[in-house]
């Protein structure tokens, strides 16, 4: 008896420590990739100052960096693609909560699943083949946004399905026996409790929207400076640059495409924090704390 | 519940990743005893050559194995400066300042090929067409924008262009055969081209772009007006057609393996094999003709695979010129093979 709680006090204390080191580890890695892409994008951030994030020429043979076109890029990409996949996942996931029946539910969501596994160079070469020829839609901004769409949809809607269904039973009920139809229930009932984490999951679904590399670079068309509301236009976005430009790119240009890195890393961190700023704060609301 | 199964999920991942690393120190070396393995990356020009000079060589080398990895010449050239391969494939030499960060000491260059650029175009009703480097230059930084141009019709006297809008195509991804181009229009075309020269360059935005040779080949393919530079073998297999370029002795001549030769041997090659085969001088001569090198340390620091190393750059330098013609490269002129040949007694083998 006395022997079995020494080995399972043993125990407790291995796996505490083992996942406390699993998570400094995570922490270890961040703060180490945090240090080198500073530390790397130093002699750029030197040379050009704060003019590589406000000047639009990007020319590695003159030594111009400028990188508020790829910056605009990612923005508009990303922008476009919230456009439409918001509408569509937050439909996808008010059917498969309110309104499909339990038998058509369980297929969907495996579906969405499989979705979200596919690898992102074939959303990249269905773009190609698909939007780009067949469609006719060319490399561009809006064919770069729709296929960011195409990819996060499955994300926000999975997650916005766990957040509506945290709606408690008796929010929806009231509505209805308030004589509600079921789009005023959800308008009164659904929305209203889980607002804010809708907001994270739109949130984190823009963060991979902006952080898309491969399939970004396959139809976004690559031209450089161009900064321009026309979705049509083609242009190019940070991680896409990176993936084009860094198999032949010398010292001043490696260090411009790790600057490039280090922008990216800042805004995705920043977005993936308020993402889940916001989805805390209303899981706390939601459960009455 | 939920925080239970996140953390053994997290101690299972401590315990593979622990393992792994374990597994990763005890490990035996890549090469067996039984072989000797040599690994290079770099020029994807070359790529095709080092693909079917593998398979020959393996033919008469039994055992040993040799990996090409493609990637393009710049990461080839880093590869080899940081020592990760045995071998790099590259279009252009290491630029001086890179040189310094070089580990393992003196390198030496083997040029083992010469390869066209093509000019591809896709003009319906238009099957040949002639180009000078001025209006070639003109094109691709948007200055002319119709293929009836008083410019490109003086390239053609007698031939009927149409009236039709000019689609600009180049590569998205940093590469040897834009800094090729854009070297050659520099030089042939100075005073005219104003986008400088690089792996990497200032195209206008109205222009298209495409991942790879095949990319740009398959955007001229597919766009009536198109016109790109692609290599000759990837130009053949998309079945474009391509124009005939104006020399330096101002003669118009058509990509062929042939005329690339004839352009190595109007060029002057320095002491350690370095030269540059654009614009070259000579009648038969075509002027997009760029060289790939294999660049090694001259240093060995293992005997059995700098004996390899020694016995493949030999292979590709001579017996294995003849398999070039098939993939539509040309092969180097003889003078500057026996050189290369010659210069592998400088390859030092411990």
């Amino acid at each position: 008896m006395h022997d079995l709680r020494g080995n399972r006090q043993f125990a407790d204390r291995t796996f505490r420590w083992a996942a406390a080191g699993a998570a400094t580890l995570v922490l270890l890695i961040l703060g180490l990739i945090a240090i080198t892409i500073t530390r790397r994008s130093a002699p750029v951030l030197r040379e050009m100052g704060t003019h590589f994030f406000t000047t639009t020429r990007w020319s590695p043979a003159d030594r111009l960096f400028g990188a508020l076109p790829f910056i605009w890029g990612t923005a508009f990409t990303a922008l476009i693609a919230l456009l439409i996949a918001v509408p569509v996942s937050l439909g996808m996931a008010l059917f498969m909560t309110q309104v499909a029946p339990p038998r058509l539910k369980k297929p969907m969501v495996y579906l969405m699943d499989l979705l979200a596994g596919v690898p992102s160079v074939v959303f990249g070469l269905w773009g190609v083949l698909v939007l780009s020829q067949h469609f006719n839609l060319g490399r561009s901004f809006l064919t770069a946004g729709i296929i960011l769409a195409v990819m996060i949809i499955p994300i926000i809607a999975s997650l916005s399905r766990e957040v509506i269904e945290t709606t408690p039973p008796g929010d929806k009920e009231g509505a209805l026996a308030l004589g509600a139809t079921r789009w005023e229930m959800i308008c009164a009932a659904v929305f209203p409790h889980s607002a804010g984490g809708l907001v994270g999951a739109v949130m984190l679904g823009l963060g991979r929207a902006m952080g898309e590399t491969i399939a970004a670079a396959l139809v976004i068309g690559s031209s450089l400076g161009q900064i321009t509301a026309n979705p049509w236009a083609s242009g190019n976005s940070m991680p896409a640059v990176i993936a084009n430009e860094w198999g032949e790119a010398d010292e001043l240009h490696k260090s411009a495409l790790i600057a490039l890195a280090l922008t990216l890393f800042v805004i995705t961190i920043a977005v993936n924090l308020i993402a889940t700023g916001i989805v805390q704060r209303s899981m706390k609301r939601a459960r009455g704390l | 519940m939920r925080t239970r199964s996140t953390s053994s999920f997290a101690l299972a991942s401590v315990g593979a990743f622990l393992l792994l690393a374990l597994l990763a120190l005890l490990a035996p070396p890549y090469a067996t005893a039984a072989g000797v393995s040599l690994n290079g990356s770099g020029s994807t020009l070359s790529k095709p050559y080092q693909e079917v000079a593998i398979e020959e060589f393996k033919k008469l080398n039994k055992g040993s194995t040799i990996n090409y990895g493609g990637g393009g010449s710049g990461k080839g050239r880093q590869d080899l400066a940081d020592m990760v391969v045995d071998f790099a494939g590259s279009d252009s030499p290491y630029k001086e300042a890179d040189l310094a960060k070089v580990k393992g000491g003196e390198v030496l260059y083997f040029p083992i090929l010469l390869g066209p650029i093509t000019v591809s175009f896709n003009i319906p009703g238009v099957d040949s067409l002639q180009l000078s480097p001025g209006s070639i230059a003109q094109i691709f930084q948007r200055d002319i924008k119709k293929w009836n141009d008083k410019a490109i019709v003086a390239d053609n006297p007698g031939a009927k262009l149409p009236d039709l809008d000019i689609v600009v195509a180049h590569r998205a991804d940093g590469s040897g055969t834009t800094q090729n181009f854009t070297e050659y229009l520099n030089a042939a075309a100075k005073g005219l081209w104003k986008l400088k020269s690089g792996s990497t360059v200032e195209w206008p935005s109205d222009t298209q772009a495409g991942q790879g040779n095949g990319g740009v080949a398959q955007i001229v393919k597919s766009t009536k007006g198109a016109i790109g530079y692609v290599d000759l073998s990837d130009a053949k297999a998309s079945g474009l057609k391509y124009a005939r370029i104006k020399n330096l002795a101002g003669k118009f001549v058509e990509p062929t393996a042939a005329a690339a030769s004839a352009a190595g041997d109007g060029i002057d090659i320095k002491g350690n094999l370095l030269f540059s085969a654009l614009n070259a001088k000579g009648v038969k001569s075509y002027p997009l003709t760029c060289q790939t090198w294999v660049v090694v340390y001259a240093k060995q620091k293992d005997h059995a695979k700098g004996e390899a190393l020694k016995a493949y750059l030999k292979f590709l330098v001579q017996d294995g010129q003849k398999l070039l013609g098939e993939i539509d490269y040309a092969p180097l002129p003889k003078a500057l093979q026996e050189r290369a040949a010659k210069q592998l007694d400088k390859l030092k083998v411990p």
